[in-house]
């Protein structure tokens, strides 16, 4: 991910009327003119084709089926879609993904905000070393960090309940109840999102002129309203982006909640805390003979993050006029 | 100069477009780099889950056959059995010679095209195991899609310094006394807890699974492969008797952290050990437990938890020297090797009757005599019958009801009808 691609406004602009001079016209040099720029982009195209679009055509037509993962499959037209509307599981997988989703993106760009005009600060000296260990986090693996926040919230020995036995507090099984589970997860998805929020904020922040700083200083605006009547409005295209970027990771949920249902496909023994994605691996690989359903829960998390990354572009975009 | 820069950078252009698709073509190329001299394969993946043992008799099979061996082993098979299916589904990836154990078996049995027979492949040996375990192996068509392995035996792993402190007897005849049948098991856990406090099993569902594989009848499909978990006699006896003793249970799910934690930590006394648990049991509990664990009957008489056999997958590119290995890693010698290893119960008659298998005795567990103790239960065991669904009904619909009564999220009813109404969607074939 590079953050300039965000920031960086676009340069070196060819000025008109710069064109080199056409040569006596060899075929090659009008070839070249016309479909190089095809070749140079060709790369990407080629690979989002094989990796990206095929595997989502393919899920589509899949989601059209019987599917049996090892076996055979007949087409059945859209029955796997009207039997996802009335599956009380997929509903619930629904509101456990926007309940940790709400627990963890809130908090995380708030958190990301303020850390960011910190970082963003004058006054702080060893700025790399500051911005360089925030992002740290992000460095480490879900799996590990799924692992030893898993360690962290367990119910017998973990450092948790241990730390809260001091102020009276008694076991909390973690898993066995939705608050406690999501809140355990939403957790894990700060430490680890936080850093990298701020990062991309951060270099929103640079972007804007200095002497907008100045002049609300001289006019004896305090650090706090700098921050809400220039900062915040200023970065808004950058917190677009962000909003929309945590509403997709949001809404894939996978790792965290598996490993901290210590593998189970189920997320709880009453399912407190599966996603979506677990139930889409649960329908769609777990269980070999329904491949084709979990091929209709994948389509419906891409209609449901294609409809929230609009509605979150919308929103923002109305509220910045 | 101008014509020269353009022509290299379309010829650059060119030049990049063919190394991606290029790159992408040698991505989907199979290579055949693994072919050694002679037709003979360079190397073999041999795919297992939990602890098989085999660590010792794979090198032993490289120094004898010259074929380099690679032993992929995954913890548990709530991990492994998603990757065979993708490795099925995809063409691509199994091993050579791939574990499959009794809980799967049967759905994997439906597709069997996706299996190599061996029957062809190596020598006859169809009289030489056990003979339910032998059939089992078979898939519906006739073809011969596994070799047995092992089988899981059960008995009750117990730890003597935390049963003596208790006042309950620790010497192992003595503690298979104390305990005929379930009702006597579910008196020394109170007796226990009363005199310690704390619990004296794992878990509710280790006790169902202990029931339900004594039963020897359906469990939760009738012959025809019906499912038939809401009226089963079998699933209710688990049932029933794994919520009668959530008064005595330390609510550790199996391969939970609070479960494999539990062992070094002594939150329970005692646990269901088929006779493939043993390694596991001692690598959770440690060095420093040595000697402190010991085995003894289970509650009810034999039963069987658990138990794999070997397959080579169709997809096997060496599927001739895979079945001469799967032939050698479940002979009689080598399951003997397996068991003294790592726990896992032969199910070879020469190997059953073998004078090192007979007087082998563990030295982790107070040197419990455990090829005698499991040798002589194996004769008790009875087939069960489990359908193409049945871990998944089992792993998915039967123990997280039972968890959820045992944690407190529901009661007795409420979480019978959560088993009966996950029961219907993870048992539909």
């Amino acid at each position: 991910m590079s953050l300039s691609a965000t920031t960086a406004p676009p340069s070196n602009v060819t000025p008109p009327g710069s064109e080199p001079p056409r040569r006596r016209g060899h075929l090659l040099n009008r070839l070249d003119l016309k479909y190089s720029p095809y070749l140079y982009i060709a790369p990407f195209f080629l690979i989002f084709g094989i990796f990206g679009l095929y595997p989502m055509l393919r899920t589509a037509w899949m989601s059209l089926h019987d599917w049996d993962m090892i076996g055979d499959n007949s087409f059945i037209g859209l029955d796997n879609y009207v039997a996802l509307v009335k599956d009380d599981y997929f509903w619930n997988a629904l509101f456990n993904t926007f309940g940790i989703f709400a627990l963890s993106t809130i908090p995380q760009l708030l958190l990301a905000l303020f850390l960011a005009n910190l970082l963003n600060s004058t006054l702080l000296r060893a700025k790399t070393f500051f911005r360089l260990a925030i992002f740290i986090p992000n460095v480490v693996s879900v799996a590990a960090v799924a692992i030893v926040f898993g360690m962290l919230f367990q119910r017998e020995f973990g450092l948790i309940n241990w730390l809260l036995s001091f102020v009276g507090v008694d076991n909390i099984d973690w898993d066995g109840q939705r608050w406690s589970s999501w809140t355990a997860i939403a957790t894990m998805v700060n430490w680890r999102w936080v850093g990298y929020n701020t990062l991309i904020l951060l270099a929103g922040m640079q972007a804007i002129p200095k002497d907008l700083y100045e002049a609300a200083s001289i006019d004896g605006a305090g650090p706090w309203r700098q921050f809400w009547q220039i900062t915040v409005p200023m970065v808004r295209p950058t917190l677009i982006f962000v909003v929309i970027l945590s509403t997709i990771g949001g809404m894939q949920l996978f790792t965290e909640p598996l490993l901290f249902a210590n593998g189970s496909i189920l997320g709880g023994n009453q399912r407190e805390f599966q996603t979506l994605a677990m139930y889409m691996y649960e329908k769609g690989i777990e269980n070999l003979n329904t491949a084709g359903y979990g091929a209709a829960v994948a389509w419906a998390i891409f209609l449901i993050i294609a409809l929230m990354s609009l509605l979150n572009f919308l929103l923002v975009r109305r509220s910045a006029k | 100069m101008s014509l020269t820069t353009r022509r290299t950078r379309l010829a650059a252009a060119a030049l990049a477009a063919v190394t991606a698709v290029g790159g992408l073509a040698a991505c989907g190329s199979d290579d055949d780099s693994n072919s050694g001299e002679g037709g003979k394969p360079a190397k073999l993946v041999v795919d297992t889950f939990g602890e098989m043992g085999y660590d010792e008799l794979v090198k032993q099979y490289e120094q004898q056959s010259g074929i380099k061996i690679e032993l992929r082993k995954t913890a548990q098979l709530g991990e492994y059995r998603p990757k065979l299916v993708r490795y099925l589904a995809t063409g691509r990836g199994a091993a050579d010679v791939t574990a499959l154990e009794e809980g799967i078996l049967n759905e994997f049995k439906a597709n069997p095209r996706n299996w190599v027979d061996l029957a062809p492949l190596i020598d006859d040996h169809s009289k030489e195991y056990l003979p339910w375990k032998w059939e089992l192996g078979k898939a519906p068509d006739g073809r011969l899609i596994g070799l047995p392995t092992d089988v899981g035996s059960l008995a009750v792993c117990y730890r003597k310094d935390l049963f003596q402190a208790a006042g309950l007897p620790t010497e192992r005849d003595q503690v298979s006394a104390l305990w005929p049948d379930w009702n006597g098991f579910h008196a020394a856990g109170k007796k226990y807890k009363d005199a310690t406090g704390k619990a004296f099993i794992d878990s509710i569902t280790a006790v169902s699974n202990g029931v339900l594989f004594q039963q020897g009848s359906d469990l939760f499909y009738d012959k025809e492969n019906n499912i038939i978990a809401d009226s089963s006699p079998a699933v209710k006896a688990a049932w029933d008797t794994a919520t009668s003793m959530s008064d005595i249970s330390a609510k550790a799910a199996t391969w939970s952290p609070e479960w494999s934690g539990g062992f070094k930590q002594g939150t329970f006394a005692a646990t269901f050990c088929p006779s493939w648990m043993l390694g596991i049991v001692a690598d959770n509990s440690g060095e420093a437990n040595k000697g402190k664990w010991d085995v003894a009957a289970v509650p009810g008489g034999g039963g069987n938890w658990g138990g794999s056999w070997l397959a080579v997958p169709e997809q096997s590119a060496h599927q001739k020297e895979a079945a001469k290995l799967a032939e050698f890693l479940t002979n009689a010698t080598s399951q003997v090797e397996a068991f003294k290893l790592k726990g896992p119960l032969p199910t070879n008659l020469e190997a059953l009757k073998n004078e090192a298998f007979l007087s082998y005795t563990n030295e982790y567990f107070s040197d419990a005599p455990t090829g005698k103790i499991f040798g002589e239960s194996v004769a008790k065991i009875e087939p069960v019958h489990l359908g193409p669904k049945h871990q998944a009904v089992k792993e998915n619909a039967l123990e997280p009801a039972l968890r959820s009564f045992e944690n407190g999220q529901a009661n007795k009813d409420k979480a019978w009808e959560q088993f009966v109404k996950d029961a219907a969607i993870q048992g539909a074939f």
